[in-house]
């Protein structure tokens, strides 16, 4: 990474509809070449705030910088953005080549360099030969390709990814999601995606950008996120977690000392915070904790439900107070019904994050 | 065990459908190279060796070529203002643009000459404005016909041109400019491509719409003749064979432009299915800028409104009041109070709803059954049945009053000939037949929509096949059949072209009465009758448009 100053800045970006605020003073910034994720659910303004990123939308604050170069009002046509739609709006009517030709027709590239040019982006998605296919031949997976090669072709300033899986089987997805990386990695490609799948923003992004409700809750590389989540909604959201009600009770041996349904363990959390004191959440990975005869000392509980996983089961259980937590556990240790015992599993450590309670 | 019942059903259908359909064309033709010595060339050598022949012909080849090309240029850029941008009143507008559709032919036609006629409003204004001796314009030829085809032809253009924006991806517009392109280039190599398929519709739909034409021609025409108009004319003159062979030259020249017109459409929709969302309407930033397109909107919508504002006034004057002023003195209920007071006047209208309804209910039961058996049944001869019914869409309504004047003039039962001509029966016929694509089009289009497995859960739960079909089958198709039969009401109610030809003085329809009260110069009531019309149209097309809207 070269220079000081970012290669693409979103600065205090905000926009409303109508009475809601779909872009809530968002600012990030990306280095040349970095592979940005915006993660979030359904209505959290990952969208909003990608088309205000391509120009498709006019922020009513804040600016979008490229190289200190403003281009918040430079309009899509004139902007050089690359963007790849979540349905990919190829032109129908256009072969696979006079697809890809189409942005660079736009810069007057014409005759044999345009050849060249459309050919090249096809290799690099690995449909060379392919220029004089329609599009209505082309599986999903190709129509896919061809979208990133005539988003590519230009040779934009910028990557934008809408969704780029989601139109995919899941079987496709894990090799595409794969074949994406490595390309924008070949093409050395400034990229901003969105997702709403969190194996895909931590697979696919050299960071994340967390949006709910237009709000930017935290950015972070995804071992960041994982481990230091900044808040509940960032905890519950990225990786599987459940949540119990505490009471803080203050520094104990180590880390932390916590009443859980009156049951008090020591919590070694990521960044433990000596300032919590008294009722809080905590959010709890399912490794974090363990299964074990149920007894005085542990938190009690009966299994309700078992998910097998793989290597591992997956145990759903509810407590005596009335939480209901999923623990990780070895397969078939124990069936549905059963009475256990939870404990903090022995290599804990990042696993169980405490938030205080706003309010009462 | 598979029952026989479907099979013997199609095969009377067929049969009748043979009869009424084809039998009569064919009969036109046969009729055309016959005389009382037995087979002949002669009225073909007489076709071609008369000028007036070839330039009917060609004129209406032209008119028709220039009608698609004056209402694309009023249809496109209307639907674009209306359905691509977004501006104050838009939606109300955009509605009120496709209102030449609630004008029947005839009605049109007479609201024009009110308007843009001699004594009309608009001639009168520019001849007292400008303080001429006579008026500005004679609305007669073809400029005439040109007028009258563009105005009520634009809104097919219109409407396949909305259909096909809203059926885009919106995300498509955004790809083109993503990627670099003007508003001019992504129009010309994206947008306009896209719609091709809608334009092949309008173009088509127009082109066969003005070649069958014949109101504007007959009223209008004056020396300048089309071939409807001219078949129309040498019947009058006696000379059956001759327009016999003029009938068959029209055909032809309708069935070959719908061969070559619906070859261009086949790359239809080459992507499947729409992905995305419809387009977002392009908001007009500048404040002023939407104020002015909305105002323009207006105007626009204002001058298309003109004629039917024009009919409603006149239906207000009373008999021999109005004169040169250029708006009418005096004002009355009575043109309307004489359609329900008179006897005599209020014959037609009576007339019309019976024949309308007649041939309405027939064609909804025809269309039914070969719904059924077709798209339900499937029975083998279904392609057919389909393509007999949708066969009078493509033939002009002149070829066949001629057909069934020509096949029922004769008294031939061992030929499947009877004398319906001069009866009260011939016109609902006529109309039948002529409402059969729109009805079975509709009828079909619903039945496709149904889920079969309805039926078979039916089956499933005991039902019969009769009472499937009251029970399971007739409920779901109700929306359809209502469509279905409400054109084909309208369109027999306001029928000119057929029953000008076909009608005897008991059965005169509407269209006939408002003609003579043309003749009769009583304006008023030939205009109160033109806004029966209209409302009834509009009646139609207002349930049809509140179906089709969402929710």
């Amino acid at each position: 990474m070269r220079g000081e100053s970012p290669f693409l800045r979103l600065e205090d970006l905000t926009k409303r509809f109508d009475d809601t605020v779909a872009v809530d003073h968002v600012s990030l910034a990306l280095e040349r070449g970095e592979i940005l994720a915006l993660l979030g659910p359904s209505g959290s303004g990952k969208t909003t705030t990608l088309r205000l990123l391509a120009g498709f939308e006019v922020p009513d604050m804040g600016r979008v910088l490229v190289e200190q170069d403003d281009v918040t009002r430079v309009e899509p046509v004139a902007r050089r953005f690359g963007m790849v739609f979540q349905h990919y709006a190829l032109f129908p009517h256009l072969d696979v080549g006079q697809n890809v030709a189409f942005g660079l027709e736009s810069l007057g590239v014409r005759g044999n360099e345009l050849d060249q040019r459309v050919g090249r982006a096809l290799a690099l998605v690995d449909l060379a030969g392919y220029e004089r296919r329609r599009i209505g031949q082309l599986s999903g997976g190709q129509q896919q390709r061809v979208a990133l090669a005539r988003a590519l072709a230009p040779e934009p300033r910028v990557l934008l990814l809408d969704e780029p899986l989601s139109n995919l089987d899941p079987a496709l997805r894990e090799r595409t999601r794969r074949e994406i990386r490595e390309l924008i990695r070949r093409v050395g490609i400034t990229t901003v995606f969105v997702t709403h799948e969190q194996d895909e923003a931590f697979d696919l992004g050299d960071r994340v950008a967390v949006l709910r409700s237009g709000r930017l809750e935290q950015v972070g590389t995804p071992e960041d996120l994982y481990a230091m989540p900044a808040n509940e909604f960032v905890a519950d959201f990225v990786g599987r977690s459940s949540s119990i009600p505490v009471t803080v009770l203050g520094p104990g041996e180590r880390g932390l000392r916590v009443s859980v349904e009156g049951v008090e363990w020591d919590i070694t959390e990521g960044a433990p915070s000596a300032a919590l004191r008294g009722p809080a959440l905590m959010v709890v990975r399912p490794e974090a904790l363990r299964l074990l005869q149920s007894g005085p000392g542990a938190l009690n509980g009966v299994i309700t439900a078992r998910r097998f996983t793989g290597s591992a089961s997956l145990y759903t259980v509810l407590t005596e107070g009335g939480s209901s937590l999923e623990v990780s556990g070895p397969p078939r240790s124990v069936a549905a019904g059963d009475q256990v015992g939870i404990m903090p599993s022995r290599r804990a450590g990042g696993g169980m994050h405490l938030f205080q309670r706003t309010g009462p | 065990m598979k029952s026989r019942g479907p099979a013997v059903a199609s095969g009377l259908l067929l049969v009748f459908l043979l009869w009424l359909v084809i039998y009569p064309l064919i009969l036109v033709l046969v009729e055309g190279f016959q005389d009382s010595s037995g087979w002949t060339l002669e009225y073909l050598r007489l076709f071609f060796g008369r000028r007036n022949e070839a330039q009917a012909l060609w004129g209406s080849l032209w008119i028709s070529v220039a009608t698609v090309v004056l209402a694309a240029a009023i249809g496109i850029p209307l639907a674009f203002l209306f359905w691509r941008y977004d501006f104050p009143g838009r939606r109300v507008l955009g509605g009120l643009v496709a209102l030449p559709a609630v004008l029947p032919p005839l009605v049109g036609v007479i609201a024009f000459l009110f308007l843009y006629g001699e004594s009309g409003f608009a001639s009168l204004l520019v001849q007292r404005v400008l303080r001429l001796d006579e008026a500005p314009w004679r609305l007669q030829g073809a400029t005439a016909i040109l007028l009258v085809h563009a105005y009520s032809m634009y809104v097919y253009f219109y409407l396949f041109t909305r259909t096909g924006l809203a059926s885009l991806d919106g995300a498509v517009f955004e790809a083109a400019a993503s990627l670099g392109a003007g508003r001019w280039r992504t129009l010309r190599r994206i947008v306009l491509p896209l719609l091709y398929p809608a334009l092949a519709g309008g173009a088509l739909l127009t082109f066969m719409t003005s070649l069958a034409s014949f109101s504007a021609p007959y009223i209008f025409g004056g020396g300048f003749r089309v071939m409807t108009t001219q078949i129309v004319a040498t019947r009058l003159n006696g000379d059956d064979q001759l327009a016999m062979i003029e009938t068959a030259s029209l055909t032809l020249l309708a069935l070959v432009a719908l061969l070559l017109l619906r070859g261009a459409r086949v790359v239809e929709n080459p992507a499947g299915g729409r992905k995305g969302v419809p387009p977002a309407l392009v908001s007009i930033r500048r404040r002023w800028f939407r104020w002015f397109v909305g105002a323009l909107g207006c105007g626009l919508v204002l001058g298309l409104l003109l004629p039917h504002l024009t009919l409603l006034l006149v239906s207000f004057v009373p008999v021999g009041t109005w004169t040169t002023e250029p708006l009418p003195p005096a004002y009355t209920w009575r043109n309307y109070l004489t359609l329900i007071d008179d006897p005599v006047r209020a014959r037609p209208l009576l007339n019309s709803i019976w024949l309308a309804a007649t041939a309405t209910l027939a064609a909804v039961i025809i269309a039914l059954a070969a719904g059924v058996l077709s798209v339900r049944r499937r029975v083998k001869v279904g392609g057919v049945i389909q393509a007999l019914l949708a066969l009078p869409w493509a033939v002009p309504g002149t070829v066949f009053a001629i057909a069934l004047a020509t096949a029922f003039s004769v008294h031939a039962p061992l030929a499947g000939r009877v004398i319906l001509v001069g009866t009260l029966w011939i016109l609902p016929l006529a109309y039948l037949v002529r409402n059969l694509p729109i009805t079975s089009r509709a009828v079909s289009a619903g039945l496709r929509a149904l889920d079969p497995s309805l039926d078979e859960a039916a089956a499933t739960l005991g039902a019969g096949r009769w009472r499937t079909l009251r029970r399971v089958t007739l409920p779901l198709l109700r929306p359809a059949l209502v469509a279905g039969a409400s054109l084909a009401f309208v369109t027999a109610f306001g029928d000119f072209v057929t029953s000008i030809m076909l009608y005897t003085y008991d059965t005169r329809p509407i269209s006939l009465e408002i003609l003579s009260s043309l003749r009769q110069s009583d304006v008023g009531v030939a205009a109160a009758y033109g806004v029966v019309l209209m409302l009834v149209s509009a009646a139609v097309f207002a349930v049809g448009a509140d179906r089709g809207s969402p929710g």
